[in-house]
C-alpha cells in the first residue's frame, strides 16, 4: 500500500532510542528467530531486536532519527512475517510483577526449607541416638536464624491477603495459613529458648514452600493465557484511514483514534470506531453489532458502530464518543448495571475456608480446655493446642483447588479456550442453562456460499479465483471456496459493481446482477445476498448467507445430553432465527431482542435459580455476557463482548464450548475429591495432635504426603480430555 | 562435634550461593523465554557481533 502507517502511539521513547513491542504471526522454528533478528538488525538504525519465542513477541530498539516505526513492520513483512505493534495491557504487566515476586519468595522458601530440613533430620536422628543438649539447641537456633527472615519474606503474599480479608471482616484460606505459620514459628522459638526437644521451624517453612509452588503455577498459567489473548487482540487490531489536517489520508492504528477524527471507510473494510456518517452512502453489515444479518442502508447522518462491515460504497465518518440515545450508550449503561448487580462470586476455596477456619480454631480451643481440665500444665496444654493448629494448617486444602484449576485451564488452553478469570472453571461447572446468540456464535462470523454443490467444480473454481482479486465482502465469501489460491491475473475492478477479467480468451464478470447482465436472476430471500458470475455464456448465481458452524448441531445435542437446557436469544429477526433453531433442535428460542431484553431474559432465569452460561459475540451481547453466571465469546467477537466474557474460544468450531463445560465439570469433581482428601487427612491427623503425640517428623511427613496426594489427583483433570491442537498464538 | 564449626557455615554458604545464583538468573531475565532458549541452541550461525554489547 502506498500510504504509510503512523505507529507513533505504540513507540516508547527513552532518550535517543525508541522502543516498540510487536506480536508476530507465524513464528514456529529456530530459523524464524534468526531470520527475524538478523533481518531487523541489518536495517540502518536498529540497535537491538529480540524475539521472545514463548509468547511470540518481538522487542525492537532503534534510533528514531534514522528509521520510521512503520519501516520495522514493513521489513518484517518483507521477511515473511505479519507483525502488529501492541500496547501491553495494565493487567498483564501487573501480573508479570506479581509472578516475579512469587518466584523470588518461592526461591527463598525453597532455600530455607532445604537447609532447615538438613538441620531437622540431624536433630531427629540425634534425638534417638546420642545428641547432646547443646548441639540440639545450636541446631534449633540455627534453624530459627534461617526460618524467621525467610518466613517474613516468603510469607508476605499470604500475610497481606489474610490481612486484607480480616480488615473487611471476612475469612479466606490465607487466614488459617498465616495463623498456622506464625504460631508454629512463635512456639518453636519459645521451645528453643526453653531447650525443648521439638521445634517446628521446618513445618512452617515447608508449608510456605508448598503453597508458593501452587500459587506460582496458578499465576504462570494465567500469565500464559493472558499473553496469548493479548497477541490475538494485537493481531486482530484494525487500521483506520484518517484524514489529517491537510485533507490527506493517513493510515493509523484504530487504537490511536480520538473523537472528532474524520475517517474514510472503503468498501470491504470494517468500521474502525463508533461514529456518524458525514458523507457517502453504503449498505453495512451489522451482524457483529446487533446480530441482524440483512445489511442496513446508511447515508449522511446515520450512526455506525465499530465492527460493522462496509459493503458497497466509500463512507466518510466522524468518530464520536457514545452519544445519548445510541445503541452504544444503551449498551454501556446496561453494562454498568450488570457489572454492579453481579454479586461477587464466592470461590469454592473461600467457601471451604469459611467452614474450615472456625472448625479448626474451635478444635484447638477445645484441646486446650480439655487438657487443662484433664490436669495438664498450662504450658503443655498450649503446646498441644498449637500442635493441632499446625497439623491442621490447610496445606492440602489450600492446594486442593488451585492445582486443579491450573491443570484444567492448561487442558482448556490446548483445546482452544482461553480463560479470562481465575474462577471461570468453577462457575462453568455449575452452569445448567446455555444461552446462545445466533449470528456469529452459532453461525460462522463470516458469510459463506450456500449453494456450492449445484455448480460444476471447474466453474466454481474460476469464479472463486476471480473473487480473490476483490475486497468486496461477498466476493471474499466466494473466494473462500477457491482451492488454488491464485487470483486470476489482469482483473479490473469496477467500484461498487464487480470485477472482470479475461479467462481463456473470453471475458468473465463477477459482481452484481446488473453488472453481469443478468437482471433476470431469481430474487432471493432478504437475508441471502447473491453474487453473479458469467463466463462464455455460462452463468452462476451464488447465494451467500450466514452458515451454521459445522459442528453446531452435534454440540447442541451433546450439551442437551449433558443435562443443560439450551436456548437461543438473538437480536436478529424471528424469521431468521426460526430455521436455525429448527436445524439445531432447539425449541426454546426468541428473536428480535434488544440488549435490555437479553438481560431481562437472563435475570428471569436467575430468579428461577438457574446458573446461565451465555455464549455470544456481538456488541449487543456484551451486557448479557456480563450479567450471566459465566460467559464465553468466540475470538471473532466484538472487542467489548470479549472483554466481558469469562472465556474466549478460538477457531471455527463450536466444540470448545462443549469441551469447556465437560473439562470444567471434571475439574469440579476433582476439586471436591481433593477437598475430601484434605478432610480425611485431617480426620487422621487431628486425633493424633489432640492426643499430644505429634512430633515434627509426623507433621512434616503428613504435610508433604497430603500435598503430593492432592497434586497428583489434580493431574487427572487432563485424563480423558482429547488432546487437540495448540492454538497458534 | 568441633567439625560443625566449619561444616555448618559451609552448608549455609553453599545454599546461599545457590539462592543468589537463582535470583541473579531471575534478574537477568533468563526465565522470560524458556522455549526460545531451547530453539536458539540449534542455531548454527555464529551470533551476530552486536549481540554481545547491549
Amino acid at each position: 500500500m502506498a500510504e504509510t502507517l503512523d505507529l507513533s502511539v505504540f513507540v516508547k521513547r527513552t532518550g535517543e532510542l525508541a522502543h516498540m513491542d510487536l506480536a508476530v504471526e507465524g513464528v514456529g522454528c529456530a530459523g524464524c528467530i534468526r531470520k527475524i533478528e538478523t533481518g531487523l538488525k541489518q536495517l540502518p538504525g536498529v540497535v537491538d531486536a529480540r524475539l521472545n519465542f514463548t509468547n511470540r513477541r518481538l522487542a525492537v530498539d532503534w534510533r528514531p532519527a534514522e528509521l520510521e516505526a512503520s519501516a520495522v513492520v514493513d521489513a518484517l513483512e518483507r521477511i515473511g512475517y505479519h507483525a502488529h505493534p501492541f500496547e501491553p495491557q495494565r493487567a498483564e504487566s501487573d501480573e508479570a510483577v506479581t509472578a516475579r515476586a512469587l518466584l523470588k519468595a518461592l526461591a527463598v522458601a525453597g532455600f530455607a526449607a532445604m537447609n532447615i530440613m538438613l538441620l531437622s533430620v540431624s536433630v531427629w536422628s540425634g534425638n534417638v541416638s546420642d545428641m547432646t543438649q547443646e548441639t540440639r539447641d545450636f541446631f534449633h537456633w540455627l534453624s530459627a536464624l534461617i526460618a524467621l527472615p525467610a518466613a517474613t519474606y516468603a510469607g508476605q503474599p499470604f500475610f497481606h491477603s489474610a490481612w486484607r480479608a480480616l480488615r473487611t471482616r471476612a475469612l479466606n484460606m490465607d487466614v488459617p495459613i498465616s495463623l498456622g505459620v506464625l504460631l508454629a514459628l512463635g512456639m518453636s522459638l519459645y521451645e528453643t529458648a526453653t531447650h525443648a526437644q521439638h521445634a517446628y521451624f521446618d513445618s512452617a517453612v515447608m508449608l510456605l514452600f508448598f503453597l508458593l509452588c501452587g500459587r506460582y503455577l496458578e499465576h504462570a498459567m494465567r500469565q500464559r493465557t493472558r499473553a496469548v489473548a493479548g497477541n490475538l487482540a494485537a493481531l486482530k487490531a484494525e487500521v483506520a484511514h484518517r484524514f489529517d489536517a491537510g485533507g490527506e489520508v493517513v493510515m493509523v492504528p484504530a487504537a490511536a483514534l480520538a473523537p472528532g477524527d474524520r475517517l474514510l471507510v472503503r468498501p470491504g473494510e470494517r468500521v474502525p470506531a463508533d461514529g456518524m456518517v458525514i458523507s457517502g452512502a453504503s449498505a453495512i453489515d451489522e451482524s457483529l453489532v446487533t446480530g441482524e444479518t440483512v445489511p442496513r442502508k446508511v447515508t449522511a447522518g446515520a450512526t455506525i458502530y465499530t465492527g460493522s462491515l462496509n459493503h458497497s460504497g466509500a463512507l466518510t465518518m466522524r468518530v464520536t464518543a457514545a452519544g445519548s440515545g445510541t445503541l452504544l450508550d444503551e449498551v454501556e449503561r446496561l453494562l454498568e448495571k450488570a457489572a454492579s448487580a453481579r454479586s461477587r462470586y464466592l470461590r469454592l476455596s473461600d467457601r471451604a475456608a469459611r467452614l474450615y477456619a472456625p472448625l479448626v480454631h474451635a478444635t484447638a480451643a477445645l484441646t486446650l480446655l480439655g487438657w487443662l481440665v484433664a490436669g495438664a500444665s498450662i504450658h503443655d496444654s498450649i503446646i498441644t493446642a498449637i500442635a493441632v493448629l499446625i497439623i491442621t494448617c490447610p496445606c492440602a486444602l489450600a492446594l486442593a483447588i488451585p492445582t486443579v484449576q491450573v491443570v484444567a485451564s492448561g487442558a482448556l488452553f490446548r483445546s482452544g479456550v482461553i480463560l479470562n478469570t481465575g474462577d471461570a472453571v468453577e462457575r462453568l461447572a455449575e452452569a445448567d442453562t446455555v444461552i446462545f446468540d445466533k449470528t456469529g456464535t452459532l453461525t460462522l462470523p463470516e458469510p459463506r456460499v450456500e449453494n456450492v454443490e449445484v455448480f460444476e467444480p471447474e466453474l466454481l473454481e474460476q469464479a472463486a479465483r476471480l473473487a480473490l482479486t476483490s475486497r468486496h465482502p461477498l466476493a471474499q465469501a466466494l473466494a473462500r471456496e477457491a482451492r488454488l489460491r491464485a487470483p486470476i491475473a489482469g482483473a479490473v475492478e469496477e467500484p461498487g459493481q464487480g470485477v472482470r477479467a479475461l479467462i481463456d480468451g473470453s471475458e468473465a464478470r463477477l459482481g452484481s446482477a446488473a453488472f453481469c447482465g443478468a437482471s433476470d436472476a431469481p430474487d432471493l430471500q432478504a437475508d441471502v445476498s447473491s453474487i453473479v458470475f458469467t463466463h462464455a455464456g455460462r452463468r452462476a448465481v451464488f447465494a451467500i448467507k450466514q452458515r451454521l458452524r459445522a459442528d453446531a448441531a452435534t454440540v447442541v445435542r451433546a450439551l442437551a445430553a449433558a443435562g443443560l437446557d439450551v436456548r437461543i436469544l438473538s437480536g436478529d429477526r424471528a424469521s431468521a432465527v426460526a430455521p436455525v433453531a429448527a436445524a439445531l433442535g432447539v425449541t426454546n428460542w426468541l428473536g428480535g431482542l434488544k440488549p435490555a431484553d437479553k438481560i431481562a431474559a437472563i435475570e428471569a432465569l436467575k430468579r428461577d435459580g438457574r446458573r446461565v452460561l451465555m455464549v455470544g459475540d456481538g456488541l449487543n451481547d456484551a451486557p448479557a455476557l456480563a450479567s450471566a453466571h459465566i460467559s464465553m465469546s468466540p475470538i471473532s467477537a466484538a472487542h467489548i463482548a470479549q472483554t466481558h466474557a469469562d472465556a474466549v474460544f478460538l477457531g471455527e468450531r463450536l466444540m470448545p464450548v462443549l469441551q469447556a463445560v465437560s473439562t470444567a465439570r471434571r475439574a469440579r469433581r476433582l476439586m471436591q475429591q481433593n477437598l475430601w482428601l484434605a478432610v480425611i487427612y485431617n480426620a487422621i491427623a487431628v486425633p493424633i495432635a489432640i492426643a499430644g503425640l505429634v512430633t515434627p517428623l509426623i507433621a512434616a511427613a503428613a504435610m508433604s504426603g497430603s500435598s503430593i496426594l492432592v497434586t497428583l489427583n489434580a493431574l487427572r483433570v487432563r485424563g480423558r480430555a482429547p488432546a487437540t491442537r495448540e492454538p497458534a498464538p | 562435634m568441633n567439625v560443625l564449626v566449619y561444616l555448618v557455615p559451609m552448608a549455609l554458604l553453599l545454599g546461599l550461593t545457590g539462592l543468589a545464583a537463582f535470583l541473579w538468573s531471575l534478574k537477568t531475565k533468563q526465565y522470560e523465554d524458556l522455549e526460545g532458549a531451547a530453539w536458539r541452541a540449534l542455531n548454527d550461525a555464529p551470533p551476530p557481533p552486536d549481540t554481545d554489547k547491549k
